[in-house]
């Protein structure tokens, strides 16, 4: 470990960084977006580890999200979007676990979601915005009222005012600000002094890991701090952010990474049908993470030909030709 | 005859709303590929842009969801959510997004979160996503849809985004200061909104199709007085969108054996 002195006491391996940081009950929230950049590596061993009655709070998510409440971690659910864009249009365990009443949920939007994130960056109680009015959005509340009394959970949805800088009527949403007990991203970069790089579009992760008490950011490597303070604009997060460092080489998979990987097809297929019958689900979870020793085991699994095939043209930044079918 | 598949004759009939200029919020499927069919054929200077944040990506190849690696290669820009939003609300900009939903009602409003009861859906969908907040903030909104009775229903089972609310200036009076349902393209023909009273009439019928079907398809009754036939797609505009905009074929799909129904 003192290869990297500056960090050495935030790297770590899978298992410590959820242990240490990911409790049962705990707030989480997760970074990417859909089939994109989803801390995978971290949700597996979440699951792993048998986490439960996680409140997860979401933007637009996909494969994580639907692993992690698939395997009965999540006890409550804020979210805007549940869906692996043509893959699934709807995730089908979280389709599956709100029909089946097994978890608690509350609706927003994707805006509405990230200026939650944000306020609670900006140390602000709250956020204005025009997005939800005249939507259900605003007219269901999710969360029973005993929910409402918990550290973390709002003590309502939303609220609405009167623009007070206006003498005409005009109305505004107000939102609660989050602030999550963890939030966990995958990078493509973490430089050897805690500096975190997101290649790509950053999404809601950056407003998502400041909004939080503790971080985790998984990353396909660790570089050396004169290449990540050379062209610092290309930065998303300084040093003190973080928490634990994980490095995880394709640990987004079988989602995305810029510039790194694209995502796979054939996983996310495999996965949705597997998906959709409770028997074949269980036994996904056995064979993809219950049952795999190491990463290197999963990535084995997941084989060299698929490595290769989803392997991002460098310069293009994913994996021109794939077959996406 | 000319063979087209629905997807491709939505594409091409939505596309022809964009103008040069305009900045364009896509979605997937349907949505993407009209957005670059714009783009490619009648509006070469309108921009497209996703949710994600990812601003004009050179779309060499479809995406397949809008955090797709696709929509952060060639770019002018790539950020993230909160930037997203505030292209698509600005004042400055004219923003036409795509979207889709399961249900529709006369006044263009949207449900993309359940059928049945919200607490115990019958069945859950996605959920609003950016949804809600293009349906706010947006010059206008043109949504995809199957058409289909069940679909085109007098009541949403959920309102997850805002068309002309309850029509006439009801909109308005909710404090939103623009945007509103400016189309709607099916797989049968495309709708559109009186002025005044904000309720959906029919304006295109699809070659092949008849009046009959549409308002046998619709949930509650339809103007049909201003219905024209569509124009049917040239040979060059399908084979840019087969050869340029989607050349996998991916949401193209297969052209039909028989002309359009």
């Amino acid at each position: 470990m003192n290869r990297y002195p500056e960090i050495a006491d935030r790297l770590m391996g899978l298992d410590e960084a959820v242990s240490r940081f990911v409790k049962n009950g705990c707030q989480l929230a997760i970074g990417g977006f859909t089939i994109t950049r989803n801390p995978m590596a971290v949700a597996y061993e979440i699951v792993r580890q048998r986490v439960k009655d996680i409140h997860l709070v979401c933007h637009s998510h996909g494969q994580a999200l639907d692993v992690l409440v698939g395997a009965g971690c999540v006890g409550r659910l804020e979210i805007a979007y549940g869906g692996n864009g043509r893959y699934a249009p709807t995730c089908v365990r979280f389709k599956k676990a709100i029909q089946r009443s097994e978890i608690q949920f509350e609706d927003y939007s994707n805006y509405q979601m990230s200026l939650r994130f944000l306020a609670g960056a900006l140390s602000i109680p709250f956020i204005p915005t025009k997005s939800g009015l005249g939507s259900d959005l605003m007219n269901y509340e999710g969360f029973p009222a005993e929910v409402r009394k918990e550290e973390k959970v709002a003590s309502r949805k939303y609220a609405k005012m009167a623009n007070p800088f206006s003498e005409d009527w005009d109305e505004v949403v107000l939102l609660p600000a989050l602030t999550p007990d963890v939030t966990i991203l995958h990078a493509q970069y973490v430089g050897d002094d805690g500096t975190v790089r997101i290649k790509g579009l950053t999404f809601a992760d950056i407003e998502q890991a400041k909004a939080a008490d503790r971080v985790i950011i998984t990353c396909e490597d660790i570089v050396p701090r004169s290449f990540i303070r050379t062209d610092p604009d290309q930065n998303s997060l300084p040093p003190f952010f973080v928490d634990a460092i994980v490095k995880v080489p394709y640990g987004a998979h079988p989602t995305a990474c810029y510039g790194f990987y694209d995502y796979d097809p054939k996983h996310l297929n495999l996965y949705r049908k597997m998906a959709e019958d409770d028997t074949l689900f269980t036994e996904y979870l056995d064979e993809w993470v219950y049952g795999v020793g190491s990463w290197e085991d999963y990535l084995t699994k997941v084989g060299m030909e698929m490595i290769l095939k989803i392997k991002a043209n460098p310069v293009i930044g994913y994996a021109p030709g794939l077959d996406r079918k | 005859m000319i063979r087209y598949s629905d997807n491709e004759m939505m594409a091409l009939a939505a596309g022809r709303f964009i103008k040069d200029g305009d900045i364009v919020f896509a979605g997937t499927g349907v949505s993407i590929l009209a957005a670059t069919a714009a783009k490619r054929i009648f509006a070469p200077k309108a921009v497209i842009f996703f949710e994600t944040g990812g601003i004009d990506p050179s779309l060499d190849e479809i995406p397949m969801a809008v955090a797709d690696l696709r929509v952060m290669a060639g770019t002018s820009l790539n950020s993230g959510l909160i930037e997203a939003f505030s292209i698509v609300g600005h004042r400055k900009l004219h923003t036409v997004a795509f979207l889709g939903a399961a249900q529709i009602d006369r006044y263009g409003n949207l449900n993309t979160t359940c059928i049945g009861d919200y607490f115990r859906p019958k069945t859950r969908f996605s959920g609003s996503g950016g949804a809600c907040d293009v349906a706010t903030f947006a010059s206008g909104v043109i949504t995809f849809m199957q058409h289909e009775k069940r679909r085109f229903v007098e009541k949403l089972d959920y309102l997850t985004s805002v068309g002309w609310y309850e029509g006439g200036d009801s909109r308005k009076e909710l404090g939103l200061r623009r945007g509103g349902a400016l189309a709607v393209v099916t797989n049968l023909g495309v709708l559109r909104f009186h002025e005044e009273t904000k309720e959906m009439y029919l304006a295109e019928y699809f070659p092949g199709v008849t009046i009959e079907k549409i308002v046998e398809s619709t949930g509650f009754p339809i103007d049909t007085s201003m219905a024209v036939e569509a124009e049917t797609p040239t040979p060059g505009e399908l084979q840019i969108l087969r050869e340029e905009v989607d050349p996998q074929r991916l949401i193209c799909q297969a052209v039909l054996e028989t002309p359009q129904k």
